[in-house]
């Protein structure tokens, strides 16, 4: 059972500036997300796009604030739940609760915060007959740990990003990958193409624009997958062990909906006092919750945040006063 | 007044709305169906990064042609194919689509 102070659902930008603020008032915090990496949408959606908003920065790429915000928390020794799912909440007899994800990962904390955005990134399924079969069975949507392709014959499907990103990791690792892509042009970033492109070139990859996979195929293990080429209209069957479809991925509010928290749509409102929910000990900042004058901006989130802490530090040293100190006067005082 | 515009949105429950849109705000579609208090995902917000804007144009309007990044999106999300599918947030509010008919894609719906 991993134990803190705050478990903060959601290690985007205002759930990883809650590190920092929680720190600053002695509060520990463990974050889960349902994405392998730290970041939530900046990381995942859009890490090349320059923001404009965050005060201090007349310009700052995605990508760069979330390192930013990493590094910033990095003093307070914030805990990782990472590629796991937060699926439940109970509340304990001593007033603390725990969160398990559908991984099984147990978290207690006498508060928790939801930072939830808008909801765990799932990914986008191609349509195919016997996909859920294989779940996990030979298809991955989500890459958490690389080695497991090692020597293995991979086949990798999509034209964005992390299809060009992950077909250039695996070259090196897997015994042979395999990119198909529906479309002849890439959407990535021109260098991935460009690499890509080259590892084709060079017999490294093998790469199959404007065609799709079609079928997929085995025994209780994924073993085979059809590929079919627009042009000639042609399928062939190759024997793989792992496909990975990376089509994206899209926002869903979840599990959290049967929380017992009170919901608006698909947002939670909260008090603007101290941005708490329905729930004592819970507490609901940025994107996902809701409020008279509410605006999704990251800069908005990251005042939340900080007036949520206080609150929270509250709930749990009840005896002590809080007095507001000043990085200017204080600094940071990083945890042992 | 010659700065508002009008847009009918059939919802995903096939209900039809009359919508109006100021042209000199620099709005794309999808803004104007979100001030509306109309239901649409878009979850990027309008950068053309996701397909949760997504929308069937129904009237013959001319429209801006695609660009690359809303070709590749729609097509990532498997609609690039389906009769008149477009993304909201790259459609500017302008006199050019006065009158425009559209209904809401099963992508874009917020409770999905």
């Amino acid at each position: 059972m991993i134990e803190t102070d705050i478990i903060i659902i959601g290690a985007g930008p205002c759930g990883l500036f809650t590190v920092f603020e929680a720190g600053l008032i002695k509060l520990r915090c463990h974050l889960i997300d349902s994405l392998a990496q730290p970041g939530g949408q900046l990381a995942e959606i859009y890490p090349k796009k320059p923001i404009y908003d965050v005060p201090g920065f007349p310009s700052i790429l995605a990508g760069e604030l979330v390192d930013n915000l990493i590094k910033q928390g990095e003093p307070f020794k914030p805990g990782f739940t990472l590629g796991e799912r937060a699926e439940q909440i109970e509340k304990t007899e001593d007033d603390q609760f725990i969160v398990t994800t559908n991984r099984g990962t147990e978290h207690k904390a006498p508060v928790v915060a939801i930072a939830g955005g808008l909801g765990c990134f799932e990914p986008r399924k191609p349509e195919l007959t016997n996909l859920e079969k294989y779940e996990d069975h030979g298809v991955d949507y989500i890459i958490k740990d690389p080695e497991k392709f090692r020597d293995k014959n991979v086949v990798i499907a999509g034209g964005g990003d992390s299809a060009l990103d992950w077909t250039i990791y695996l070259a090196e690792l897997a015994k042979s990958v395999t990119l198909v892509h529906r479309r002849t042009k890439f959407r990535g970033a021109l260098d991935s193409v460009e690499k890509v492109q080259s590892l084709a070139d060079n017999g490294k990859i093998d790469l199959i624009t404007n065609a799709e996979i079609t079928n997929l195929d085995g025994s209780s293990e994924l073993e085979r997958v059809s590929i079919f080429k627009k042009a000639d209209e042609s399928t062939t069957v190759k024997d793989i062990d792992y496909f990975i479809p990376l089509f994206g991925l899209s926002p869903k509010l979840g599990p959290l909906k049967e929380w017992g928290l009170d919901l608006n749509k698909e947002s939670i409102p909260v008090n603007t006092v101290d941005y708490s929910t329905n729930v004592p000990g819970i507490y609901a900042i940025g994107d996902i919750n809701d409020y008279v004058g509410k605006l999704r901006l990251i800069l908005c989130g990251f005042h939340e945040a900080t007036i949520m802490v206080q609150s929270a530090y509250k709930r749990i040293h009840p005896e002590k006063n809080l007095v507001l100190k000043y990085t200017t006067v204080s600094g940071v005082n990083a945890f042992e | 007044m010659d700065d508002l515009i009008t847009i009918y949105v059939t919802d995903l429950h096939g209900d039809r709305h009359e919508i109006q849109a100021p042209t000199d705000m620099g709005l794309n579609v999808m803004e104007a169906i979100k001030a509306n208090s109309l239901p649409v995902k878009a979850t990027c917000g309008g950068m053309a990064m996701c397909a949760t804007c997504n929308v069937i144009i129904t009237s013959d309007h001319e429209l801006p042609e695609m660009s690359e990044s809303e070709e590749d999106m729609l097509d990532e999300a498997f609609v690039l194919e389906v009769e008149g599918s477009r993304l909201s947030c790259q459609i500017p509010v302008s006199q050019e689509i006065n009158g425009l008919e559209l209904s809401m894609a099963p992508l874009s719906n917020p409770e999905d």
